[in-house]
């Protein structure tokens, strides 16, 4: 079972062909996906027909390259858009969490912290749903007794940023507040012997030490961001993030445009998970 | 020394940093969370009787134990997410095992990451690429014709065990990591004692490392669950049309029939089946919400 338990010659092979087997499973889908982004053909699908570029480069329709698709791309601007707003929201707010549930005592801390976990366990469509049904009734009572409608409160991208912020701050403070755990209130106390303010002493001596964390958070709020889709679902208006717009065009049967647009995230995942491994390494030693 | 003349203004300026932190997260949690929940509740506990005209009613929650289509889809759905969260533990738990416990060392690391790769892409590449294999065109039948199993294309797609590979592949991860962070931390000495002590393969493993493994299993089975439960992309890009699953059906109360009353129902009766189910998951096996969850 563990290397120092001898096992039969059988078993060892055979645990092996497992794992082996299992690791086909996770990387076939993602491969198959790349592999026909290069198809030279209107299908993702069988046969193979050639190597081309043009579901990148391809100008114009039926071949039109992903980077001269203008709806695509606008949708990967108003994605990029929603999740820097998102992360910088969420980065702060969970900071501000992480000072709260690790340095304040106060009664009913329990109590909050409980909350503070709900909205991992509430579904991303429900988490959705509330929120559309709420901001409409604050927006209907808004009309009514003011005459005025606010914009922002119906189905948009103000909604869908306020969506996932809510989740996606949870997420962060688990991260920001295990790194703060971590942290000797000692030094800050010194900074503050020396004469710094509170503030200054947590700007030059405690943010400095969370960067990693934070950098980590940003990361993965970022990306929790840009790839969500059931949150975002229900509160989208007319600006299509780029999850959304690869959704409707999958259940039209598209062209492998879309393997191209794949091939573009995958690199972006793989460009951000670096930059995360890179920043988290110092903290190892 | 510092704190002498200081001391009464940093206590005032205390007091006023603890209610510029705790104003954020009273505001977040409250907007964004505790009363748009109460208002769906409220929501769906009222009927249209005219323009703008509401009244308190069950009405909603009486169509969907009236509708066998709604009470159907709900029961299918929980069966499924509970199938699906089964099999994603009985496929991870052996790997991960192997993670943890056989390697050690860089070949560790190394697969240990590449479990985690394919989920920093998004779900619905992920989700396409599950499209690719399995329709009619796609590579498994085209395998097959080739290696002579059938004689004509075959349709995988857009049906129950097409959505079960989907939602099965699309959890993994959130049962690799905490089953491979617990088992990691179990002593392999425990595991030669109760071999030294005369026990089975399997008698090692029912009383030594699953009890071990326990808050590990229970908090990746939670995860999957409640994500499977709440999946909707995966059932309705793989399941096609007939895919019945309960996300879809709010998603249609709401979007394309616009009765919001009826859908805010379907999710209130979705939020508690689903806490019901971590509720009981966690009395079961005596974890703590808080424990689990961080």
């Amino acid at each position: 079972m563990i290397p120092s338990i001898s096992s039969s010659r059988f078993y060892r092979v055979s645990y092996l062909c497992y794992v082996l087997l299992f690791f086909i499973f996770l990387i076939t889908p993602l491969v198959v996906v790349a592999a026909f982004s290069f198809n030279d053909s209107l299908f993702p699908s069988l046969p193979w027909n050639g190597f081309t570029l043009d579901w990148y480069f391809g100008e114009h329709e039926p071949r039109l390259g992903l980077f001269h698709d203008d709806a695509l791309l606008e949708s990967i601007g108003v994605s990029v858009q929603v999740a820097t707003v998102t992360t910088l929201a969420s980065l702060a707010l969970a900071t501000c969490n992480a000072f709260l549930f690790e340095r304040e005592q106060f009664p009913g801390k329990n109590f909050l912290y409980v909350l503070m976990l709900m909205p991992l366990v509430v579904p991303g469509v429900i988490l959705g749903v509330s929120i559309l049904v709420f901001s409409s009734t604050v927006a209907n009572w808004f009309e009514v007794t003011f005459d005025y409608d606010i914009e922002a409160l119906r189905p948009g991208l103000v909604l869908v940023a306020l969506g996932q912020f809510a989740f996606i701050t949870t997420i962060a403070t688990l991260v920001i507040s295990a790194r703060l755990r971590k942290f000797d209130v000692t030094q800050e106390e010194a900074a503050m012997n020396l004469g710094a303010s509170r503030l200054t002493a947590i700007a030059t001596v405690t943010l400095p030490f969370l960067k990693p964390a934070l950098l980590g958070a940003g990361v993965v709020a970022f990306l929790m961001s840009f790839e969500n889709f059931n949150t975002t679902l229900m509160l989208v208006g007319s600006d299509a993030p780029l999850t959304i717009a690869m959704f409707d065009r999958l259940r039209e049967g598209s062209t492998p445009v879309l393997n191209a647009v794949s091939v573009l995230l995958m690199v972006g995942s793989a460009c951000l998970a670096l930059i995360s491994v890179f920043t988290q390494r110092p903290e190892k030693e | 020394m510092s704190a002498g003349p200081g001391g009464s203004f940093s206590r005032t300026q205390y007091r006023l940093g603890f209610w510029l932190l705790l104003a954020p997260v009273v505001l977040w949690l409250g907007l964004l969370i505790i009363l748009p929940h109460i208002d769906m509740v409220l929501v769906s506990l009222r009927e249209r009787v005219a323009s703008r005209q509401y009244e308190f009613s069950f009405s909603n929650y009486i169509t969907f134990f009236a509708e066998p289509l709604y009470w159907n889809t709900f029961v299918r759905t929980a069966v499924m997410s509970i199938v699906a969260t089964l099999l994603t533990l009985m496929i991870a738990f052996p790997v991960s095992f192997y993670i943890a416990k056989v390697l050690s060392g860089r070949p560790k690391m190394a697969l240990f990451i590449l479990c985690l790769i394919p989920f920093w892409v998004s779900e619905l590449v992920r989700t396409y690429g599950w499209m690719i294999l399995l329709r009619e065109t796609g590579l498994i039948s085209g395998a097959l014709q080739w290696l002579g199993f059938i004689d004509q294309p075959v349709e995988l797609l857009y049906n129950d065990a097409a959505i079960m590979v989907g939602l099965i592949y699309t959890s993994m991860l959130f049962m690799v990591v905490p089953l491979v962070t617990t088992l990691d931390s179990l002593d392999n000495s425990l595991i030669e004692a109760g071999y030294d002590l005369g026990g089975s393969s399997w008698h090692v493993m029912r009383s030594i490392v699953i009890p071990h493994a326990m808050p590990g299993i229970m908090s990746g089975c939670i995860v999957v669950f409640m994500l499977t439960l709440g999946n909707y992309l995966t059932p309705t890009l793989l399941g096609g049309k007939d895919s019945l699953w309960f996300t879809e059906q709010i998603y249609t109360q709401f979007i394309t029939r616009f009765n919001w009353e009826q859908g805010a129902a379907f999710g209130i009766l979705l939020l508690v089946l689903s806490s019901l189910i971590v509720w009981a998951g966690l009395k079961v096996t005596k974890q703590s919400f808080t424990r689990v969850m961080s």
